[in-house]
């Protein structure tokens, strides 16, 4: 295992992918020459040429659309869209072209693109700037949608879903390019499917996926040398579909839950756990699951206002002292 | 031009036809629901067009490609049948009217958003340009459809990269009901690709001998590497936007300056009920395309008024099986949607 950086893992993955396969190609806006905002396809330009790292104009729905269409003949993008925020101008093409088009074709065409794109909060950036869509994404049946935690993840992540004949859209965050982490040596495939339990515990259940994930593991030791509880920590890298096993499984073992998510809480991945253990679990509860989850505005500018805006581990902590009445 | 190829074309275009207007009656009738849009008064444009291809090449179609579907060889049972909604549509039912597709046939599909298909052209064009093979795509599209971005951002990328794309614009001057002058600034679609550095040439789509040819030389240019191409067909569609649409559209201020003399009431009412033309009126009227072909035909002495009756017969019977196709083939079966959903697995990796 070598430690390495976020970035470094994406750029690992797209690296030997597109040197297995000549069809593996790369795309987005200053991914070439520039060698990409967060640096994931450095030196890719150089070594596998312009028209496998294909530098784009900004024309998101175009050029998402682009390699959607070269998917249907067998080439296998990964497009870069810069900023989450700027996803929403190809929606048109994810949505009705990759996610339809393997149906409405009786099964004739599919559309085995990945769609990397950073998204969540960084510092500042601003209310066009610091979206966080993935409950958007994970809504549409023909999508497939995956969001990292950590290196590994990424690596692993990006690795399966090149392989996989799905769209697959990858949220990443902005934060969590320079993060170090633990990467296997040898090839690694992370499931596309399923959950994580990152830390094991038997008195609540903290769901989080990409940075809140985080706020779990924090939150979780403080509530263990505080208050003496010992929270299980699971990620849920698959938004789409939800582990609908895994979150029960924990859940009835801990009887508690509480769910992290970076976004405001309408029509969100705690909406959709909660409805999960309304569904499968609920006599397994022991209080209502909590959600923790951004106020309901656009993400705010100003320095306190953003921080108040966007949960952390302290908020986590304090949910699941709810819990318990305190 | 060779005699047996445009008699071909003629037969093309009266079965087009022939399907249309029987897929109307099915539509009357309930077999056939959604929207349905029809392309009697377009024929000469897809028939030309896609006769002038190679069965290499790609098609993209829009919502209006029940004839694309047709002259690219889908069998006319496979068509109506998916019309139907039924298992033995060419989509297995899962697309209806507007998703038409078969991927043996490189018939790519048909798009019900407008501007859709011009990344999706776009990128096969891409694809088939890094395996350097002499195939090409052409992307149908209305004149509606120009004033999305996603043109825009298509002809910039096709053009930069040189792709294999023949762009090729079905300007029946309305989209849904705003006629061209005022929904575009330009209503000459073709000079718009002046903008990209793309060749362009505008056409009269209603001569299918012109189509033809205008296609086979813009495919020539692109297969010799020369990148896209654009064709503007002018043309014009004898039925509304879809089987929803009446076709009486007409400006408000042209409304308001009839109301004093007219009761608008009552033209509205009239133009509902306003019939589709009959062919004596279409004749009349000279613009309909399988008549000027049939005659000139007849002219030149290639097909007598014999063979002309036959081929009409011939269609008929086609359209006529086409129909029994689509009743007897079963319905789909929920199953048979989620295995549309999820299928084409091989090889991947997934847990």
């Amino acid at each position: 295992m070598a430690e390495m950086m976020f970035w470094e893992a994406v750029r690992r993955a797209h690296d030997e992918e597109m040197a297995r396969d000549p069809l593996v190609i790369a795309m987005g806006e200053d991914i070439g020459v520039a060698g990409g905002t967060y640096k994931a396809t450095q030196g890719l330009w150089d070594k596998y040429g312009p028209e496998r790292v294909i530098d784009t104009p900004i024309s998101e729905n175009g050029f998402t659309g682009l390699g959607i269409g070269a998917s249907f003949l067998g080439v296998r993008p990964i497009i870069e869209i810069m900023s989450v925020n700027f996803a929403w101008l190809a929606m048109d093409q994810i949505f009705n072209t990759a996610a339809k088009v393997r149906y409405m074709s009786g099964g004739q065409l599919e559309a085995p693109v990945v769609i990397r794109s950073p998204g969540g909060c960084a510092h500042q950036l601003g209310a066009q700037h610091s979206a966080r869509m993935e409950k958007v994404f994970m809504g549409v049946a023909g999508l497939r949608v995956v969001t990292p935690s950590n290196p590994r993840q990424a690596y692993g992540l990006i690795k399966s879903a090149v392989r996989c004949n799905d769209p697959v859209f990858i949220n990443e965050h902005e934060l969590m390019y320079n993060m170090k982490g633990e990467v296997p040596d040898g090839e690694y495939f992370h499931p596309l499917e399923g959950s994580e339990v990152a830390r094991e515990g038997k008195d609540v259940t903290l769901f989080g996926y990409n940075v809140s994930v985080h706020w779990c593991l924090q939150a979780a030791e403080i509530l263990s040398k505080q208050h003496g509880i010992e929270a299980e920590v699971v990620d849920l890298y698959s938004l789409s579909p939800l582990d609908r096993k895994g979150i029960v499984e924990s859940v009835s073992k801990t009887h508690r839950a509480v769910i992290a998510e970076e976004a405001e809480p309408a029509v969100g991945v705690g909406a959709e756990v909660m409805a999960i253990l309304n569904e499968e679990c609920f006599f397994e509860l022991d209080a209502a699951p909590v959600r923790v989850s951004a106020a309901n505005v656009p993400v705010p500018y100003n320095h306190g206002l953003e921080k108040a805006a966007i949960p952390n581990a302290k908020d986590v902590v304090e949910a699941v002292l709810s819990l318990y009445g305190r | 031009m060779d005699s047996v190829l445009m008699q071909e074309m003629l037969r093309d275009m009266l079965l087009a036809r022939a399907f249309e207007e029987r897929a109307a009656e099915e539509y009357a009738q309930g077999n056939i629901a959604g929207f349905l849009h029809l392309y009697p008064g377009e024929e000469a444009v897809g028939v030309g067009v896609i006769r002038a291809t190679e069965p290499a090449d790609y098609i993209v179609s829009t919502y209006r490609e029940h004839v694309h579907a047709l002259v690219r060889g889908i069998p006319a049972g496979a068509v109506m049948a998916e019309l139907f909604g039924k298992k033995g549509g060419c989509s297995g039912g899962m697309g209806g009217s507007m998703h038409l597709f078969d991927r043996e046939r490189r018939f790519m599909g048909g798009y019900a958003i407008v501007g859709e298909t011009f990344p999706v052209a776009t990128g096969i064009a891409y694809a088939i340009a890094m395996r350097e093979l002499p195939e090409a795509v052409i992307c149908f599209f209305g004149d509606g459809a120009v004033n999305q971005g996603t043109f825009h951002e298509s002809l910039n990328m096709a053009a930069l990269w040189r792709l294999p794309v023949l762009f090729v614009c079905e300007n029946n001057h309305y989209q849904i009901g705003t006629e061209i002058h005022r929904h575009s600034a330009v209503t000459e679609v073709y000079k718009r690709a002046c903008g990209y550095r793309i060749p362009a040439k505008k056409i009269n789509g209603m001569d299918v001998l012109a189509v033809y040819q205008a296609t086979r030389d813009a495919l020539a240019q692109i297969r010799a590497g020369n990148g896209p191409q654009l064709l503007e067909c002018e043309t014009y569609r004898f039925r509304g936007h879809s089987m929803a649409d009446a076709g009486n559209y007409r400006p408000r201020v042209e409304l308001q300056a009839f109301e004093k003399t007219e009761d608008p009431v009552k033209i509205a009412t009239a133009e509902a009920l306003l019939p589709y033309p009959s062919s004596e009126q279409i004749i009349a009227a000279g613009s309909d395309n399988i008549e000027r072909l049939a005659s000139y035909l007849d002219r030149a002495g290639h097909i007598t008024p014999g063979a002309l009756e036959a081929m009409r017969q011939e269609v008929k019977q086609i359209v006529d099986a086409a129909v029994r196709f689509a009743h007897e083939s079963p319905e789909p079966s929920m199953e048979d949607a989620e295995a549309a959903l999820e299928c084409n697995r091989h090889g991947e990796v997934l847990l």
